[in-house]
């Protein structure tokens, strides 16, 4: 079944040697695999530049910044907002001239260096045939009994632990430390990254996940499984923002500026929800999928801008890292 | 003639001396105390022990430099003759051939050999599957096929029972006879000197005496010999 | 011993070549970090708190571990019954595992809803939570007691049956024997066994940040993480690989200067008979008990991959062949690597040897994420990384096999030298016919069980792959990830079963070849 598509790759890569120009994109792991966004989005904007887009997969900002200016990259994409700060720092990324109207995400955007393609909000996700009565807030999530439990990202291995930190630290502030008192005996373990999480919950060892309030919509589309919710917290959520850039030391402008309007037409927008399993950066809401349209929605956005984030960041991890030391 | 000119080994504190010559051709018995040195006498001249001093000389040649491969001696350990991974016949054609590639004259020696101690068919058996007796035979067999010029034994029979030690001794005997060898042979028993060496050489103290013929030898001991035979 | 009258010139060569290699790989890369960081930063007290951590669970681990392969090893090496050549295969299993796989396997028995708790259950007993120390204990002795096992079995396995024999008619009784027979081998084996797993423990991240419950349980390695990740600071990332060194110089140095030298004798390759009588139900009792706690999580992995692994897309299999030919490729570079090593070690005089062999377990205390970056630095500007990927990886992985194949071949090969040296030199067997004929047959137990752990190895790995890969050249570990990324945890765990399933087998096919006495 899936023969088709390698053979096609394969013949598309041959047919690109002679002198079409090669847009060379840094993303993640996630993006670029074969159950990710990457090869649709590639595929659509092939038809229409006359170049090959090659995706260079991994951790994207670290190779960007150990390569330096001899970087081969044109476009990074799947940068998280907690690094625009230190991207931005290095001065290997080129600003946009892109028109930011089109822009559907529930803040206001109006960076011209990181171009946001998707975004979601971060949410505890639990299994509704089992918890029955969901916190409705950050405050009943912390008044819940200690025996039921949650997994949590280490933020100092994974962003989605990392915005937890950001989103306790904005709803409680100076009391940060006394939530994550309140929220350590819950928590069961705290684990490198994601997956890792997510494998936890959805084989009944944990009874809540950190991850996104559009988790569910992956179980209902693909596997017709009503049984995963996330829990809307009163207090608002933090947001999640992936974004692409291009790369100052690019020898194809014209093309990475292609890309980067390519990012922001409904094209590419489309694509984003069932592959990506996040909402769409630019796309007006009627336009969702439905089932994205019915999940549970937050009412209040929560983000802090880069240096917000940075200015709160090493003491938010100290409360969090002695929360877990009593 | 196998001369040691002016040899002098030394291991830790223990020094043993020796200028003696052994006749070519002939079977020469060192004899003496346990500790007295013998065994350090075989591997100095099989090249296992470097020289403090002094020469091994065969025949106008100077062996003290070459490594124990290239010195023309086949040798018998008090064990581990035999490699126990490899087979019978790869024991003993690693005497023709340490890279064991064979030609056919090569292999037809290798089982004129095996036959001869009395090992035909059995070339393709491993060493666990062999009687004591056996792996003595395959040794044996090696030495024969290696036809060297010297043939150095190191109490290689001590393990066996009387009856099956005088029949491997006749057998070192008739493979020194058929391959015209000079054979050096450490004992602790002297019937075995008796039984098949021309000379005996006393060795005592860490010194290496001239060998003298068998019967001159017991039948006129030197006293540190008495001594040890206990007459 | 006597020195050696002559050296083989060709083994200081290829030796000389191997040990390079291995410095460039552990310290030039970490050289290039250093060289590439602005400035190196002091610690922070949570660093050093994550130093004395992974200290203190290494060092229980590997207690632990070593500890209760005594007595699963004694059994093992005393006892014949159907089924334990499997077995002992299989003990090679979790050692090999994919931290990822490894750790939802052990969830699954031993977390809240597993098969130990359900069980306790029943009986009214409270759960017990894996989570904490406890849980970094039960990982780590799950990975490294098979280890602890077969390097102890090997030790067994190496005294001669004569000696055995010997016992047996002099009456012994269990203890006398454990006294004057086991415990001298004992002595010779434990404390190389004891320095491996603490050195496989100081690099543990995932398993035990996940197990460990939380930020108490960082290591080192996260700390280098974090510094990597988060703060983008090479320098502290250097600092910390510097003192993770540190560590393992100061235990390796430990152990070189506990274990005594083998005085273990040569035997003729009889098939061990032991004449023991006692206790045969503790054998079994212990045989039992640790198949048990091995082999329960394997079967949940079983189970959980099974039901989707006919339905696994295409790429995940094209991923397996890639995955399966890096492993081969590293395979033999690490036998190739290990040979040439361990035959100039056992040429060596003693402190030369000491030295060489130290560098040769260099790798096991690197840190593969400072390993990879600076590699990654040092090659970039000359090729494309991605070019490479999969050479690169061949030949980190095979560097980081090369501990566990020096762990067996050297006492092998040292022993076939003392027992059957003198013999090969009056043939005059020298050079390739005396590694052909005498070598490398008396080190094939140890060949073969190093060779099968350096493909199980090179098969689960994530580490250099990770940074060098573009994406399109995905091994299984990688493409297993990126399942769970996506949320198809059920593919995923079918791609974990493929992955454990083509590793063990790759594992028993070398373990095998060694193991076959004709």
């Amino acid at each position: 079944m899936k023969f088709p598509i390698i053979a096609a790759g394969i013949l598309m890569a041959t047919s690109a040697v002679a002198d079409t120009p090669v847009l060379t994109v840094y993303a993640p792991d996630y993006f670029g695999s074969e159950w990710g966004p990457g090869p649709s989005i590639e595929a659509a904007f092939e038809e229409t530049c006359a170049c090959d887009l090659q995706y260079v997969t991994g951790d994207v900002l670290p190779r960007v910044l150990l390569e330096g200016e001899r970087t081969k990259a044109d476009i990074v994409i799947g940068l998280n907002t907690d690094v625009t700060k230190k991207a931005r720092e290095s001065g290997l990324f080129a600003t946009h001239t892109l028109d930011l109207s089109p822009m559907t995400l529930p803040i206001e955007w109006s960076d011209d260096t990181f171009l946001p393609f998707n975004w979601g909000y971060n949410a505890f996700v639990y299994d509704n045939t089992k918890l029955e009565n969901p916190p409705t807030s950050f405050d009943e999530l912390l008044a819940m009994p200690d025996d039921v439990k949650i997994v949590i990202q280490d933020p100092r291995a994974s962003y989605s632990g990392l915005t937890l930190l950001l989103w306790v630290k904005s709803v409680y502030g100076d009391d940060a430390a006394e939530a994550w008192a309140k929220l350590a005996p819950k928590v069961l373990t705290v684990t490198k990254g994601w997956s890792e999480a997510y494998g936890m919950f959805t084989d009944g060892e944990a009874d809540m996940v950190l991850s996104y309030t559009t988790s569910p919509a992956y179980h209902i589309i693909a596997e017709e499984d009503l049984s995963k919710s996330a829990a809307i917290f009163d207090e608002g959520h933090y947001l999640t923002i992936e974004l692409a850039a291009k790369v100052a030391t690019t020898e194809n402008g014209d093309l990475a500026d292609a890309f980067m309007a390519f990012i922001l037409t409904p094209e590419f927008q489309t694509m984003i929800p069932t592959s990506n399993w996040s909402y769409p950066a630019a796309l007006p809401e009627d336009q969702w999928p439905s089932v994205f349209v019915e999940l549970n929605y937050p009412e209040k956005a929560i983000f802090l801008s880069e240096d917000e984030a940075a200015a709160v960041r090493d003491e938010a991890l100290a409360e969090w890292q002695n929360a877990f030391s009593q | 003639m196998l001369r040691l000119d002016g040899l002098k080994v030394t291991q830790g504190t223990f020094e043993l001396v020796a200028d003696v010559a052994f006749e070519r051709g002939r079977c020469t018995a060192l004899i003496g105390p346990s500790g007295a040195g013998k065994s350090t006498a075989l591997a100095a001249i099989a090249g296992f022990v470097p020289l403090t001093r002094g020469r091994i000389i065969w025949c106008d040649e100077d062996l003290s430099d070459l490594a124990p491969g290239e010195r023309g001696m086949s040798m018998l350990f008090q064990d581990g003759n035999v490699f126990p991974h490899l087979t019978v016949f790869q024991n003993v054609a690693l005497g023709l051939s340490p890279q064991l590639r064979l030609d056919a004259d090569m292999k037809r020696r290798v089982h004129a050999a095996l036959e001869r101690v009395g090992l035909a068919g059995m070339g393709g058996r491993k060493p666990s599957a062999l009687s004591g007796g056996q792996i003595a035979r395959v040794a044996l067999a090696r030495s024969l096929a290696q036809a060297c010029p010297i043939m150095v034994l190191d109490e290689p029979f001590a393990a066996l029972g009387p009856a099956l030690k005088i029949e491997m001794l006749s057998l070192v005997q008739e493979v020194a006879v058929d391959t015209n060898a000079t054979v050096l042979m450490v004992s602790h028993d002297p019937d075995d000197a008796k039984r098949i060496a021309d000379n005996c050489a006393l060795v005592a103290d860490g010194v290496v005496s001239a060998p003298v013929p068998k019967s001159e030898f017991f039948d006129n001991p030197p006293p540190a010999l008495r001594a040890y035979l206990g007459t | 011993m006597a020195k050696r009258v002559f050296s083989v010139k060709p083994t200081s060569i290829l030796g000389g070549a191997v040990a390079s290699l291995i410095l460039f790989l552990v310290l030039g890369t970490l050289g290039a970090v250093i060289w590439r960081a602005d400035d190196i930063a002091g610690l922070s007290t949570y660093d050093w708190a994550a130093v004395r951590f992974t200290v203190f669970q290494a060092f229980l681990s590997a207690l632990l571990s070593v500890t209760l392969a005594i007595p699963v090893a004694r059994a093992l090496a005393r006892r014949r019954f159907w089924g334990r050549g499997a077995l002992i295969t299989l003990l090679g299993a979790p050692f090999i595992l994919p931290v990822i796989v490894a750790v939802l396997g052990l969830i699954s028995v031993f977390g809240r809803s597993g098969i130990v708790n359900e069980f306790l259950s029943v009986f009214g007993i409270d759960p017990v939570s894996i989570f904490g120390l406890r849980g970094v204990l039960i990982a780590h002795v799950f990975f490294n007691l098979p280890l602890a096992t077969r390097l102890l079995l090997q030790g067994w396995l190496s005294v001669p049956s004569e000696r055995f024999r010997l016992a047996a008619s002099l009456n012994f009784d269990a203890r006398a024997m454990f006294m004057r027979v086991e415990m001298p081998m004992l002595r010779d084996v434990i404390p190389g066994a004891f320095m491996l797993i603490f050195l496989i423990c100081t690099t543990s991240f995932a398993v035990a940040l996940t197990l460990g419950g939380g930020p108490k349980a960082t290591t080192i390695e996260l700390a280098i993480y974090q510094a990597f990740r988060l703060d983008f600071n090479l320098g502290k990332a250097a600092l910390l690989a510097i003192i993770q060194f540190g560590i393992s110089a100061a235990a390796a140095g430990l152990a070189y200067w506990v274990s005594a030298p083998s005085g273990i004798g040569a035997g003729l390759d009889r098939n061990v008979k032991r004449f023991d009588r006692s206790a045969r139900w503790i054998d079994a009792t212990v045989i039992a008990a640790a198949s048990l706690f091995l082999i329960l999580p394997l079967t949940m992995i079983l189970l959980r991959g099974l039901p989707m692994i006919l339905s696994l897309p295409t790429a995940v299999w094209l991923s397996a062949l890639r995955s399966v030919w890096v492993a081969l490729m590293s395979t033999g570079l690490a036998v190739f690597a290990g040979l040439s090593l361990a035959l100039w070690i056992v040429r060596a005089q003693r402190i030369g040897a000491g030295i060489i062999e130290g560098i040769g377990y260099l790798t096991i205390a690197a840190s593969p994420l400072v390993m990879g970056t600076g590699l990654y630095l040092i090659l970039f500007p000359f090729v494309n990384p991605f070019d490479v990927a999969l050479l690169v990886t061949a030949v980190v992985n095979a560097a980081m096999a090369l501990p566990f194949l020096l762990r067996g071949l050297v006492p092998a090969l040292r022993d076939a030298e003392l027992h059957f040296g003198r013999l090969a030199d009056s043939l005059g067997m020298q050079g390739w016919a005396r590694v052909r004929y005498l070598l490398i047959p008396r080190a094939r137990r140890a060949l073969g069980f190093g060779a099968g752990l350096a493909a199980a190895l090179s098969m689960g790995d994530l580490g250099v792959i990770a940074l060098f890969s573009d994406g399109s050249a995905q091994t299984l570990p990688l493409q297993l990830y990126a399942l769970m990324s996506a949320y198809r945890m059920e593919q995923a765990a079918a791609a974990a079963l493929v992955l454990v399933a083509l590793s063990l087998l790759l594992f028993w096919i070398f373990d095998r070849g060694g193991r076959t006495d004709a």
